[in-house]
């Protein structure tokens, strides 16, 4: 099989790895993404976490790379590599010198078949990954998150932290651990990409020679539970030591594929200012939420945010209550506000700025292969790189009825969930 | 070392120019992206705040962007948010660093803006009073953070009150609170200025151009009373091992930091200091400490060592999140490889490993326009010539396992340094009978 546009190539090996490829020219480094179609979206309780704690195992070595050599043969080359535990995927990379990413070929082929998953590292692995989350469990926003997630979404996985419960943390065992990677891990359920400073033919030659005769595997059974209908609004409070009371509300929202995604992406713009797929942003300040809540001196940030998901997921809004004010307040300004705007004043003049701002964003998520390669892999997963090569056009495409259409879709009070922090101890509110 | 030095941004392909004035301008063309960025620095740091009045710099920088003589907050936001644009000015220690990016076609908006904030700013009362309340809710927070808390107390333990890295730009909260908007109007007239101050220019724009749109930003500025950068004191050494534990209930995890006052960007060991470093606690998965600390034992998710350098001895230190009870064990750990790395010299192979990372990684690092501005923004601070980037494959080859040795003697001591540890109270917290600041 084989496809191309602007400049991407699409290859479907023999046993069912899809390739996609970009030479990109402006420096001489290539990116090289492996990524697997699991993530926390696919664990049930009592394995919260595997998709990370199997991440973290792929690092722990091979018979060919035993544990620590490649960490060391890609800092030598000068290279990065680092891996990523998502809702959706589970996805590893390496940006090196093009002259040396033969290396990164052939370490992503060799830990697709045959990482270790010794006990005593699993052991040892098991205190880092705590850590971990005891790390995140420092700061207020991960409770208020967890909590708010999990009141949002009662049946369907995307409930749980991507780094898992802690009981399950402590209970997980080897062989879970080592089932989750054989089931998972195989050709046909990956995704491999190179963008970079290579020529095409040989790149997939290249490819071809180390992951072609990977063996398919029978295709996983995903574990995936619809969330069913939300009957009402749902509130949930952390109270904790703390010094800044926080705002967490979500409304439930489609996935990356739905129509509505990309008039609620250019609506997340003009509400909470613009950010770009990849996490490139510009200031908010004109935003308005900005206006209502932070120069009002009621809030101290507002941010709000739509992730592109394969499972309809959450737009939200997170917002730091200012010192002296109460959290109440600060709340009914963020409803008036987006009640506002399901009213129906929305402005041309507001959807114009809100596209221009996504093409100065996507120009500058276009200047670097590591993210170009990610942003390929990572649309591939849900729906196809297409998504993202024609981005702009979807956005462009987009009316200022479309926004007002989704708006009123979207942010229903019975499809919310409010979450508060207020903490326990402090001068906070 | 396989590496096309030629390639690297050198003198024959970044334009140097200095204004009558003294502003420093250096442009590198790329014309392989639309957008350019714009970065640099002038003199007006946190080390000339008054005792009394620290965070002053840092208030002051903060509300550049918050209104002109010309300007106000919405219409320098809207026009720079409209465009997809971005520019931030912040005040560090020694100098007050900014940046910006945009197309390349409103690199003329971005200067502008940029003169104005830094010429005329009016700091509108109203605005310094809202600035106020954010800067004292996000300091709040951070007081909550165990990570900040142990890299505060520590540089309040590594060095002398008196020294400027005793302390963080930003102030403290009653500092913060006291902090006048004249204060802020007068600290401005009096440090900002011309001299001294460097801006670098990269992207898809040619250098005449932004030779010219400077010359027209800038060229008339002038501050004759404008002071000089005063330099932080080098030769900062503990004489005895400091410690200290910030309790912070209901936190999880501790976070802890151990080190001592490091070499400067300028010191002359500062090379075989940064190759020391990476073998203690960098190269790989956190260099020899990551393996002890992460790898061998588990018991922190990261642990890894730094050496800041800059204007002055910035700290050279191990940082670690680690379980309560874990404490103990992981600065045993960590102790002992600061022992090792004093004692014998590093080995051939690490040194080849580290030095083939340093050459190595020039071209990822260059890769971006924001890299690569980075890059000539410290060549330009540091004085090191515009061949640096070329000479530097040479500059680390050529450092011995005994330089490495030396310069790790020099600043390093696994029995006096400063600790500082935040997190839920401790039991047996180590060193809490001597705890002493």
């Amino acid at each position: 099989m084989h496809g191309e546009a602007q400049g991407v190539t699409r290859h479907v090996l023999e046993n069912g790895l899809t390739v996609l490829l970009k030479e990109v020219h402006t420096a001489p480094v290539i990116s090289w993404w492996v990524l697997y179609r699991v993530g926390s979206r696919n664990e049930p309780t009592g394995h919260t976490g595997i998709s990370h704690w199997v991440e973290h195992m792929m690092f722990k070595g091979t018979p060919k790379y035993p544990a620590g050599v490649l960490d060391k043969a890609v800092d030598r080359e000068g290279g990065i590599w680092n891996a990523q535990t998502s809702y959706d995927y589970t996805a590893y990379f390496e940006t090196l010198p093009a002259s040396r990413i033969a290396l990164a070929l052939e370490a992503e082929a060799d830990r697709m078949q045959n990482a270790l998953f010794d006990p005593d590292e699993v052991e040892s692995e098991r205190t880092v990954i705590i850590s971990e989350r005891q790390g995140s469990e420092n700061s207020p926003g991960f409770w208020l998150s967890e909590a708010v997630r999990a009141t949002a979404f009662r049946v369907h996985p995307y409930h749980h932290q991507i780094i898992g419960d802690m009981a399950d943390l402590q209970s997980m065992t080897r062989d879970d651990l080592y089932t989750h990677y054989r089931t998972h891990y195989a050709p046909n359920n990956a995704i491999a990409v190179a963008v970079g400073d290579f020529d095409r033919d040989e790149m997939l030659a290249q490819v071809e020679a180390l992951y072609g005769a990977i063996p398919t595997r029978p295709t996983p059974p995903l574990f995936v539970r619809p969330e069913p209908p939300q009957q009402g609004e749902r509130t949930v409070r952390v109270e904790r030591e703390g010094s800044a009371s926080t705002i967490f509300t979500v409304y439930r929202a489609p996935g990356a594929t739905d129509p509505d995604w990309f008039k609620l992406a250019l609506i997340d713009s003009v509400l909470a200012g613009a950010s770009a797929p990849g996490g490139d942003s510009i200031g908010n300040k004109t935003s308005r939420l900005y206006r209502a809540l932070v120069e009002t001196e009621l809030a101290t940030s507002v941010g709000g945010g739509l992730y592109p998901s394969v499972d309809p997921y959450l737009f939200s809004f997170l917002l730091t209550v200012r010192d002296g004010r109460r959290i109440e307040d600060v709340q009914a300004a963020l409803d008036a506000e987006i009640d506002r705007l399901v009213a129906g004043d929305l402005t041309q003049a507001e959807l114009d700025k809100a596209k221009k701002q996504a093409k100065a964003l996507f120009a500058y998520g276009t200047e670097g292969v590591t993210g170009q390669a990610f942003w390929l892999a990572f649309s591939e997963n849900f729906s196809g790189y297409e998504w993202y090569l024609r981005y702009l056009d979807q956005l462009d495409a987009v009316t200022l009825d479309d926004m007002q259409d989704a708006a009123r879709r979207t942010f229903k009070r019975s499809q919310r969930t409010v979450g508060w922090f207020i903490p326990t101890s402090g001068q906070g509110a | 070392m396989i590496l096309p030095v030629e390639s690297l941004p050198g003198p024959d392909d970044i334009v140097r120019r200095e204004l009558p004035n003294g502003i420093v301008v250096l442009v590198r063309e790329n014309f392989n992206a639309r957008s350019v960025v714009m970065a640099g620095s002038l003199n007006a740091g946190a080390v000339f705040d008054p005792a009394g009045s620290e965070g002053l710099a840092a208030f002051t920088a903060a509300s550049l962007l918050r209104g002109t003589e010309t300007r106000d907050f919405a219409a320098i936001h809207e026009t720079l948010e409209s465009n997809g644009a971005s520019l931030s000015i912040s005040a560090g220690l020694h100098t007050v660093g900014f940046s910006g990016k945009g197309l390349a076609e409103d690199l003329p908006m971005l200067l502008d803006l940029l003169s104005d904030a830094l010429r005329h700013p009016a700091f509108p009362a109203e605005q310094v009073e809202r600035l106020r309340g954010q800067l004292v809710t996000g300091f709040k927070i951070r007081e909550q953070d165990t990570r900040y808390m142990a890299g505060r107390t520590f540089r309040e333990l590594a060095y002398p009150p008196s020294h400027p890295y005793s302390r963080l730009p930003e102030g403290r909260l009653d500092t913060l609170a006291a902090l006048l908007r004249e204060q802020l109007a007068a600290f401005h007239a009096r440090h900002y200025g011309p001299r001294g101050m460097l801006v670098i220019v990269v992207g898809a724009v040619t250098a005449e151009r932004v030779i010219s749109l400077m010359e027209q930003c800038f060229a008339d500025w002038s501050a004759p009373d404008q002071p000089d950068l005063p330099l932080s004191p080098d030769g900062v050494a503990l004489d005895s091992t400091r410690t200290q534990m910030v309790a912070l209930p209901g936190k999880s995890q501790v976070d802890l930091v151990l080190g001592v006052p490091g070499p400067s960007r300028r010191a002359e060991d500062w090379q075989a200091a940064t190759l020391a470093n990476a073998v203690l606690g960098v190269f790989g998965m956190y260099g020899r400490i990551g393996a002890e600390v992460r790898e061998k034992r588990g018991l922190a998710y990261y642990s890894y060592s730094r050496v800041d350098g800059g204007m002055g001895p910035g700290p050279w230190r191990v940082i670690a999140g680690v379980n309560p009870a874990n404490v103990e064990r992981a600065l045993d750990a960590i102790r002992g490889e600061i022992r090792r790395i004093v004692s014998e010299p590093v080995g051939e192979v690490e040194l080849a490993d580290v030095k083939a990372n340093f050459i190595g990684r020039l071209p990822l690092q260059l890769e971006t326009n924001e890299g690569v501005a980075g890059s000539i923004l410290s060549m330009e601070r540091y004085g090191l010539g515009l061949d640096y980037l070329r000479r530097y494959p040479t500059l680390v080859s050529a450092v011995t396992p005994e330089a490495a040795l030396a310069a790790a003697q020099h600043y390093l001591d696994p029995d006096v340094y400063a600790l500082a540890i935040a997190g839920p109270e401790l039991t047996d917290a180590p060193g809490a009978a001597e705890a002493e600041v």
